[in-house]
This record gives structure tokens, C-alpha cells and sequence, in this order.
């Protein structure tokens, strides 16, 4: 065995560890990581895109097809970003592997670097492959590239790291799909994800506005064709509220042991 | 020699009330074998749990290494490594990539020929690319504990490391075990197999109710507790001990067909020539005879049931 030796002050070994081992779940499965959300979008353009886009020319001077595309992303990151950040910490809890987390010299910030990053990676690969299969179906024009990557970006790591906390907090699997079913799906649905909010009636819009996920989508929109139901400006600080927020209820959670230690 | 773990203080009651752990105090000398002793429920995994931080103590201290587990925690747990009770697997996980995940998380880099090396010495090499899932229990057992050694810790936790193992594992884990401290690593294992600890530890630890009652070197408690006897089978029952043989710490049993003899085995005289003698003279005859040491399990339940 070796002599003496000290740990690094930051222990990248271990991050590198967890994402690794992560994105080796993903990979290993990658014909089903990538075939899904291929033929899910193209199943949206079928019914969306040509069946009622068909009646529908254009929203906002988009035609409706390219119009669905940035909300049909984020229908599926929001989803899978949860999913994969829930996933990955709460199967060690439900096969009991988490005893070696616990007792591993790693840091709260550096496990949800290794968890959350891996499962932000994951959405980030999603969403580029719902991109490029979106371009065979119609004619995609982005005018601010860098900030479409960059939201992506941390849209997927927001997600990612709520649903870390959804994994923490949950004692079941039912408990673990019933955010991102029954809040998260029907919320990006109901957020704009195929219509612009302005077609909604005077009531209903301002009951959308409370729904968080209409800052995220239309954010994104505005990404693609410079066009959105809200200020810029506000969905950018909404989202990055959230990713705060998320940060926030994780390093409570490491602190107290919630769920994790007795 | 300082010791490499120091635990003082350390008590544990968990949120529903249930006190575990009653100021535990307690030292682990450098490379030694400690065998942490209790029935179901006494304290055993609590107290590993927290010097591995996967349990926060109510009150106490504990140093490993040098390091406080709480302050200095990264230090602290780079030199200890755990084999929860638990047979707990990344079952759809390759035995590599599962062991390799263990290295990493404890801050080590990516070394194959380590692994290799791991893998080998619990003859896991090859099975090294097999889902966990389709691995025999005692294979898994023998993942969790590769695992465990992945990183090259000096503090090694085995909780009960061969409850539900065979005999062949058991032996190889014992093996495993002498071979490690050869090599300079300390372990503490809690067993319920008294064998084991007779068989392995360098000292003893009793935890009965939370309290640890008794922290010994083995062979100075066998000594100290353990007894000898001499049973003799007789050719004729007796109704009485005869008087001519008052003299020795005789017992009769077995409806008066076996004579129990007990005596200090350290003792320069026994006193078993002098008692052979004596019962030829007295025309007692015997047809068998055997003597026996009290075993660890012995002490162990004397030692526990006092308490109750």
C-alpha cells in the first residue's frame, strides 16, 4: 500500500468518476438514448407540424412548423434532464450503493457536479439530436446561436439538478416519475410549447404567466427567431432564480443529511 | 505507537428515539485486527457507520489517522474504506466499471494494473467484465469488497464480512484479511461468528445495549475467562461425589455417569495426575476422558447474559 498521501483539496478523480459512470449508462443504451427522442420528434411534426400546421400558416411570421421546433426541445430536455438527474442518485438510495457516496471524501458541490453534470450532458446530446432531426422536416433559421447553446445549457442543468432533488426526496419510484409527469409535462405543455401565448384569450394569459415554464420556452424561442411571448431578459433571470434555488436546496440537504444520513 | 483510530465520547440517538450508542470510548492500535463483538442490534454497524460519516454521531469525537472525521473529513476518508453488511451492487454494472467508480470517488486516479491486482487477489479477474447482476452471492460479496480496497485505504471496516458466505469464501476472506494486515492495513470487523474472532482478531470488543463492556487482547481474555475442564466418562454411575475426592472442583453429571473436573489450565499443578491416582485408589473407574478450554463463544454469552 502507499506511503503517505493527502487528497487533492478538490477531488476531480471523483467527479470524473461519477459523470463517467453516468454517461457510461447512457452510452451503453445509446441506440435507445437516441432512436427515442428521433422518432418522437418526428411523430410531433407529423401530427403538429403537417396535420394541424396544415390549417395553421404562421405564428408571429414563423411558419408553424419551425415554430414548434425550440418548445418541442424543451418538452423533452425539461423531461429528461429530471428524469436523468432523479435517476442517477436514486438508484444508489433504492440498491443501497449510496453508503459509498456517503462515505467517500467528496463534496456536496463536487457530487452534484459528477450527477447533475452528467445528466445536463445527457439533455444537452438530446436536444442537439432534436435539432438536426427537426432539419429535415423544415427550414430551421437560428439568429442568436451562442445564446441558444448557452440556455440550453443551463436550462439542462437546472432541470437536472431539480430533479437531483426530486431523487433525494423521493422513497419510491411513483414518487420519482410524479414531478416530471404530473408537473413538469403538463406545465410545458400548457407553457407554449406549440402556440404562442398571445393566441390564448385575455383570463387564460394571465394565469400562463405563473407558469414558470412560458419564461423557459419562449426564452428559447426568442433564441431562434428573435421573437418571444416575454421579456428576454426576465426568462433568463427566471431560469437562473431556479438553477439558484436548486443550489441552494441541495446544499441543505448535504448539510442536514435530509433523506440521505441519519 | 499513537493509535490510527480514536473514537471518544461517542454517543448516537437516531431521530426516533432509540438510543444505539451510550459514550462509546475507544482505541484502535496501527495494523492491528480488532473484532468488535455484540448480539443483533447492539451498536455494531451504528458505530462503523459513523467513523465511515454515513451516520452523524450525537455527541463525540473521532480522529482516524490524525484527521478529524468531521473537520478534516476529506483526509479522514481517504484512509478508511467500508464492507457494509448489506450485500448492496451496481447489479447492471460491470465488475470493472463498479470498482473503478469505488477508486475514483475516493479521489484516487484511474490505475489499472491496481485493479487488476484487486481483482485477482479475489479471484474476480475473470468474471471482471460480467454484469454484477448475474454474479453468485459470494461473488458479490467479493465485488463489495474489491470495491473496498480499490482506493488502498489504511482503516478497514468489514461488517460482518462472512454472514451468509461459505465455508470456502470464509476461509479465503480470513486469508485475505492476514494478508492485508501484512501488508500493514488495520481492520476492525464485527462478526457474530465468535469462531471468526477466535480464529482472527489481535484484541476484542464486547457492545452489548449500545455500551462497549469490554476491550481485551484475545488471548488475555481467553486466559482471564476461559476455563478448563477434564470429563471423565465413568464405568459405574455414582450417587454423590465420594468425599475422598473432596479435594478437587468435582462435579457429577449426566445422571451420575460423568465427572466434571474444572481447573485453572495456566496453573503449574493441574491436579489431574493427583485426582487419576486418587480415583484408582478408590476403585472409581473411568472408560473415557477428554478435556476442553471454554471457547471466545463461551466468554462471549457469559459475559452478554450477565447483563440482562
Amino acid at each position: 500500500m502507499s506511503g503517505e498521501q493527502q487528497i487533492l483539496g478538490f477531488n476531480r478523480y471523483g467527479v470524473w468518476a461519477i459523470f463517467r459512470f453516468e454517461m457510461a449508462r447512457f452510452l451503453r443504451t445509446a441506440g435507445q438514448s437516441i432512436l427515442t427522442p428521433v422518432l418522437t420528434t418526428s411523430l410531433y411534426f407529423v401530427v403538429f407540424g403537417s396535420a394541424i400546421g396544415g390549417r395553421m400558416s404562421e405564428v408571429g411570421g414563423v411558419p408553424y412548423g419551425a415554430f414548434i421546433v425550440p418548445g418541442m426541445i424543451m418538452l423533452t430536455i425539461l423531461a429528461e434532464s429530471m428524469s436523468n438527474g432523479s435517476f442517477g442518485i436514486y438508484f444508489p438510495k433504492f440498491t443501497g450503493t449510496i453508503y459509498e457516496l456517503l462515505s467517500a471524501p467528496i463534496s456536496p458541490v463536487e457530487t452534484v457536479l459528477g450527477y447533475v453534470g452528467a445528466a445536463a450532458t445527457k439533455s444537452v446530446i438530446l436536444g442537439l439530436i432534436i435539432l438536426t432531426t427537426s432539419t429535415f422536416f423544415v427550414d430551421l433559421q437560428i439568429r442568436h446561436p451562442i445564446a441558444m447553446i448557452a440556455f440550453l445549457v443551463l436550462t439542462s442543468a437546472t432541470f437536472a439538478l431539480l430533479g437531483f432533488i426530486t431523487g433525494i426526496w423521493a422513497k419510491s419510484f411513483e414518487q420519482l416519475s410524479f414531478i416530471p409527469m404530473l408537473v413538469v409535462t403538463p406545465l410545458t405543455f400548457l407553457g407554449g410549447a406549440f402556440y404562442s401565448i398571445d393566441m390564448l384569450p385575455g383570463a387564460w394569459r394571465t394565469i400562463t404567466l405563473f407558469n414558470p415554464i412560458v419564461y423557459i420556452i419562449s426564452a428559447f424561442r426568442w433564441c431562434f427567431y428573435g421573437t418571444s411571448d416575454v421579456g428576454v431578459e426576465v426568462s433568463m433571470l427566471m431560469t437562473a432564480i431556479f438553477f439558484l434555488g436548486g443550489l441552494a436546496a441541495v446544499s441543505w440537504i448535504f448539510k442536514t443529511g435530509y433523506r440521505l444520513k441519519n | 505507537m499513537s493509535p490510527i483510530l480514536s473514537i471518544s465520547n461517542v454517543s448516537k440517538t437516531y431521530s426516533s428515539g432509540l438510543q444505539a450508542l451510550k459514550r462509546v470510548d475507544l482505541e484502535i492500535n496501527r495494523g492491528e485486527i480488532f473484532a468488535l463483538l455484540g448480539p443483533n442490534g447492539a451498536g455494531k454497524s451504528t458505530l462503523i457507520n459513523i467513523v465511515c460519516g454515513i451516520v452523524t454521531p450525537s455527541t463525540g469525537k473521532i480522529v482516524a489517522d490524525g484527521h478529524d472525521i468531521q473537520k478534516d473529513y476529506r483526509q479522514a476518508r481517504f484512509k478508511i474504506a467500508l464492507v457494509p453488511q448489506e450485500l448492496a451492487t451496481d447489479a447492471f454494472e460491470t465488475v470493472t466499471t463498479s470498482v473503478r467508480l469505488s477508486r475514483g470517488l475516493f479521489g484516487r486516479p484511474v490505475e489499472p494494473a491496481l485493479i487488476e491486482k484487486v481483482l485477482r487477489s479475489l479471484t474476480l479477474w475473470e468474471k471482471r467484465n460480467d454484469k454484477i447482476m448475474t454474479l453468485s452471492g459470494g461473488m458479490k460479496r467479493r465485488v463489495m469488497i474489491a470495491k473496498a480496497l480499490a482506493h488502498e485505504p489504511k482503516i478497514l471496516f468489514l461488517d460482518e464480512p462472512t454472514a451468509g458466505v461459505d465455508v470456502e469464501l470464509r476461509k479465503d476472506m480470513w486469508n485475505l484479511v492476514r494478508q492485508l494486515r501484512d501488508e500493514g492495513v488495520t481492520i476492525i470487523l464485527t462478526t457474530h461468528y465468535i469462531e471468526e474472532a477466535e480464529e482472527m482478531a489481535d484484541r476484542v470488543g464486547v457492545i452489548s445495549k449500545g455500551e462497549l463492556i469490554l476491550v481485551e487482547e484475545k488471548t488475555a481474555l481467553m486466559q482471564k475467562l476461559g476455563k478448563k475442564q477434564l470429563t471423565l466418562q465413568l464405568q459405574e454411575p455414582l450417587n454423590a461425589v465420594p468425599p475422598e475426592l473432596a479435594d478437587w472442583n468435582l462435579e457429577l453429571k449426566g445422571d451420575g455417569s460423568v465427572l466434571e473436573y474444572t481447573y485453572d489450565g495456566k496453573a503449574e499443578r493441574t491436579g489431574i495426575p493427583s485426582l487419576l491416582r486418587r480415583m484408582t485408589d478408590i476403585g472409581v473407574a473411568f472408560k473415557d476422558l477428554n478435556t476442553h478450554q471454554s471457547s471466545l463463544e463461551d466468554i462471549f454469552v457469559s459475559l452478554v447474559s450477565e447483563r440482562k
